[in-house]
């Protein structure tokens, strides 16, 4: 509670310094005159500093002797205006991230609202001060800086990280929602609120069916932004994850056109039917489009890593370099960027990956981690900043029928398009999982954007308001009421379970398996062509873009080497670990850790490495126990013991050294095949995660059968598990250094 | 393709095969018709040469035992109600609710899949995946990337991660249970034999 204390009173202090300085303004008109814009920016951003109180008072007697002495060499001078832009770019920025920092110290609150909420929250409250300072609202948020600055890195991020195969497994259900969905929502949209604008008590005659339609197609999308921050935190299954997901970053190239489609119709005098076959050609050709330029890009960096063996410094960058480009080159084309550019992060993962370091590798997850943060929590808040103004235009019946219709037509949509599609699924919808995309089709900073993009019409404003009041009952009402929700209706979560080497090696085989009765019954499904293109990726593709020596990486391969070393680490470890004291810090660092969202993969793979590790070490235990000691009713034959022999020799002493030398040789190009294997694309976030890992050790004894004597150590095991979680991804890192360089 | 009156008096027990598989008789048909069409030399069976001239089959690692898999018990020869049996097996599941508790399970339960998918690791029908048969599989899905070092440990440590009662095999029981958190009724069903 004093952490709150201490946040509450410097917004206050801002206030007070504001105040202050706006009446010391008013009192000297000339200084005024000459720079009150850059003073009330000034101000208005960097007032949340401390130091700032320090910079004042200097800069008032500088004026007065500017006044007084012009021509007076000046020892101390204060040029503003020269860094003004990235001071202030830096300053939001700050401002972005130590309100991050302020929701997290206290805790129970990201459980509650989430977090998207509470920036919005502090945008209004910054965007209120500034308005109240300079009686207009702040020019923070352009169109421009959104779409070319502020997206860019999210969707990236979105893109790389993606889990490929339920992805592609999903991948027509995922366009069918995603292209008719989306035109479903905005024709009804559209045509509902001009059906509303016929009835003349509402006197909003004057609003034509174009202008309906033009304002139906840029709110009936989907935002992936406001999608990505509320779900990360509710962890649904992930075939519902990648659903909603995917929904709302594919609807994009059908929301650009339609939007582009219908300004340009607002423009014209007449429509004829040529126009509107221009316009659904024009959709296939953005769509494509965005894909043709995103491969071409990817296959350009993947070619490109592969002569980057001496330059390792500067890998990373080439991700982001080709990744952005093909962003900016699509938009430029007006494709739609967001197809590009996940098509671009996911055609060349694959064989960058394989390419580049370790290092490089971690290096590019935490830069895009901590970009598309930066940027998300940036697009929230100043959602709350340009918010406050004069530009709003209410309007009862406008908005509230608009809200009730992007509800009501985003739950029919759904419901019948799920009607349509579970026919030619397999894995069927249910009735819960139709309830979450409908409920979860949130909208959030695109549809605001849009709306400032359009031209200066006399409805503008009443456009504004309505997409603001839409944006803002989506992303607080169903943005907090999603996760009492989830648990309500018990929708699957996802399973929090480690991945097996055993685990891998059955689905490559049932995928082996269903390809072969795929060829038998003369049908060529989905596992007949994943098969194909698997088959031609490994002969043609993979001698392109991959180096030499890093070839043959299979992912079961890939995997099983990885927790081998961190089995290998942790006996070393074993023989080594001292007492409470590093733990500790340890503990301390994990919690940390814990509650920062974007992060949360890797912690997910840290707990199910760690749940391998304490598998094994069990095993080494019980081994000693039940081979040697307690002869089992059948005969000891001579499989079974050298089958022994052979663990033992692996895993002891310092076998572990030659076990990491001859690893080593495999070690180069490891790639981080974790997209396969995690079930669920994030982990903790809402502050419950040392329940989860709590909850997670309590089935290590399920999946084995341990002799009666285990308790005892398994309970050991359950309080040690949260404290090794960071030792084991550090210690990683750096052993692979030292292999890698 | 072909009338079905034509088929329905090629193929004997027409009404049997669906009760028993469960696929409707458009499907018994189109099956019917692939079965001929692999049927080169026309004796109103298959043998094992049939199956290896279908091109993909050859190159799918697993290729000879699916094939296998056909042709149980050492028979060189498959009649096309055996045929149908083993395909219904990757018919997507659904519920039957006319069927009383006390009816036998349909055959593209998922325990009669995880049994398929069992029997092609299980070579020498004994029950339990043993470590050479385990190799093997490994050896044929791996190819020549990986070396017999590295595919020996990999093996032991398939071993461990599913073996419970510590005998060096994996029974039928625990292959169930380290299959338990993937989606068989998904991952082995093909749609088009809805």
């Amino acid at each position: 509670m004093s952490r709150c204390s201490i946040w509450i009173g410097i917004l206050l202090f801002e206030l007070l310094t504001r105040a202050s300085l706006f009446a010391e303004t008013i009192s000297e008109p000339k200084a005024a005159a000459r720079t009150s814009n850059d003073s009330d920016r000034w101000e208005s951003v960097s007032s949340n500093r401390p130091e700032s109180k320090a910079i004042q008072p200097v800069w008032k007697p500088e004026q007065e002797e500017n006044q007084s002495v012009a021509a007076a060499l000046k020892v101390f001078s204060l040029d503003y205006h020269h860094v003004q832009v990235p001071f202030e770019i830096t300053l939001w920025i700050m401002l972005a991230s130590l309100a991050k920092i302020g929701f997290h110290l206290y805790i129970k609150l990201p459980s509650i609202v989430p977090e998207s909420c509470l920036l919005i929250i502090v945008g209004l409250i910054m965007g209120g001060i500034i308005y109240g300072v300079n009686g207009r609202s702040a020019p923070v948020m352009s169109t421009d800086i959104f779409f070319l600055y502020l997206l860019p890195p999210i969707v990236l991020d979105a893109g790389y990280f993606m889990p490929s195969r339920p992805f592609f497994e999903n991948i027509g259900t995922i366009l069918w929602y995603a292209v008719v969905g989306t035109m479903w929502n905005v024709f009804g949209i559209g045509l509902s609120l001009y059906g509303i604008c016929q009835i003349e008590s509402f006197g909003l005659k004057d609003i034509s069916l174009l202008y309906n339609l033009l304002f139906g197609s840029l709110i009936a999308a989907v935002d992936p932004v406001a999608v990505l921050s509320v779900f990360e935190e509710i962890h649904v299954n992930e075939q519902l994850h990648i659903l909603v997901f995917g929904e709302s970053l594919l609807n994009d190239a059908v929301t650009v056109v339609l939007y582009k489609l219908f300004k340009t119709f607002c423009t014209m005098p007449s429509i004829g039917m040529s126009d509107v076959l221009f316009g659904i050609i024009k959709f296939f050709l953005v769509g494509l489009g965005g894909l043709l330029v995103g491969v071409t890009y990817g296959i350009i960096a993947a070619l490109t890593t592969r002569f980057t063996e001496n330059i390792r410094v500067i890998e990373p960058l080439f991700v982001f370099l080709y990744s952005y480009l093909s962003y900016l080159t699509a938009e430029m084309f007006q494709f739609s960027g967001i197809v590009a550019i996940i098509a671009c992060s996911m055609s060349m993962k694959r064989y960058v990956e394989a390419n580049i370091s370790q290092k490089s590798h971690t290096t590019i997850k935490y830069f895009m981690k901590m970009w598309s943060s930066v940027s998300e929590t940036l697009i929230f808040i100043f959602l709350g900043v340009s918010t406050i103004g004069d530009k709003h235009e209410w309007s009862w019946p406008y908005v509230c029928f608009t809200m009730i219709f992007c509800l009501v037509w985003r739950a029919v949509g759904v419901i019948f398009l799920t009607f349509v599609v579970n026919k030619f699924r397999v894995n069927v919808v249910t009735r819960k999982d139709q309830f979450i995309i409908a409920y979860g089709g949130l909208r959030g900073a695109i549809c605001f954007s849009l709306v400032f993009l359009l031209p200066n019409f006399p409805q503008k404003k009443l456009f504004t308001t309505a997409t603001i009041v839409v944006i803002f009952f989506t992303v607080f009402v169903q943005g907090m009421t999603i996760k009492p929700l989830v648990e309500l209706l018990e929708v699957k979560r996802t399973s929090q379970a480690a991945p097996t080497v055993s685990e891998q090696i059955h689905i490559r085989f049932l995928d082996h398996l269903l390809a072969g009765i795929e060829d038998i019954c003369g049908h060529w499904g989905q596992y007949y062509w994943k098969d194909r293109f698997e088959n031609f990726n490994t002969k043609y593709l993979n001698k392109v873009f991959i180096r030499e020596q890093h070839l043959s990486k299979s992912s079961i391969v890939v995997l099983y080497q990885k927790l081998e070393k961190k089995h290998a680490i942790e006996l070393a470890e074993a023989g080594q670990l001292a007492g409470a004291p590093s733990l500790a810090s340890l503990h301390d660092e994990h919690t940390a850790e814990v509650s920062k969202s974007p992060i949360s993969p890797e912690q997910l793979d840290n707990i199910q490495e760690l749940l391998i590790r304490n598998l094994y070490r069990i095993r080494q235990t019980t081994q000693s126990y039940s081979r040697h000691t307690l002869p089992q009713g059948k005969n000891s034959n001579q499989a079974k013991e050298i089958f022994l022999r052979r663990q033992e020799s692996l895993l002891k002493d310092d076998g572990v050294l030659n076990l990491i030398q001859r690893r080593s040789i495999c070690f180069a190009g490891e790639s981080q095949k974790k997209g396969k294997l995690a079930r669920s694309l994030t982990v903790g976030g809402y502050g419950g995660n040392k329940n989860n890992s709590a909850d997670q050790s309590p089935k290590l004894p399920k999946s084995m059968s341990v002799t009666p004597q285990q308790p005892s150590i398994t309970e050991w095991i359950n309080e040690e598990e949260p404290e090794n979680l960071q030792s084991s991804d550090e210690n990683d890192i750096n052993q692979k250094g030292n292999d890698e360089d | 393709m072909g009338s079905y009156s034509s088929h329905v008096s090629k193929i004997e027990d027409l009404q049997g095969i669906i009760q028993e598989t469960g696929f409707s008789k458009a499907h018994v048909c189109r099956l019917y018709d692939r079965f001929e069409g692999l049927d080169q030399n026309k004796a109103g069976q298959l043998s094992r040469e049939d199956f290896q001239r279908i091109g993909e089959l050859a190159v799918n690692p697993l290729g000879d035992r699916i094939i296998n898999a056909f042709f149980p018990d050492g028979n060189q020869t498959l009649d096309f109600r055996s045929f149908i049996r083993i395909l219904a097996c990757f018919r997507p599941v659904t519920v039957d609710k006319s069927a009383g508790p006390n009816s036998p399970e349909p055959i593209n339960s998922r325990s009669n899949k995880l049994r398929f998918a069992f029997q092609l690791y299980d070579q020498d029908r004994d029950g339990k995946i043993s470590r050479d048969e385990l190799f093997q599989v490994l050896r044929m899905m791996l190819e020549a990337q990986v070396t017999d070092d590295q595919l020996d440990s990999i093996t032991d440590r398939t071993i461990q991660e599913a073996d419970l009662d510590g005998d060096g095999a994996i029974s039928f029981e625990e292959f169930r249970k380290s299959l338990e958190n993937v989606n068989l009724e998904h991952k082995m069903s093909i749609r088009f034999l809805q």
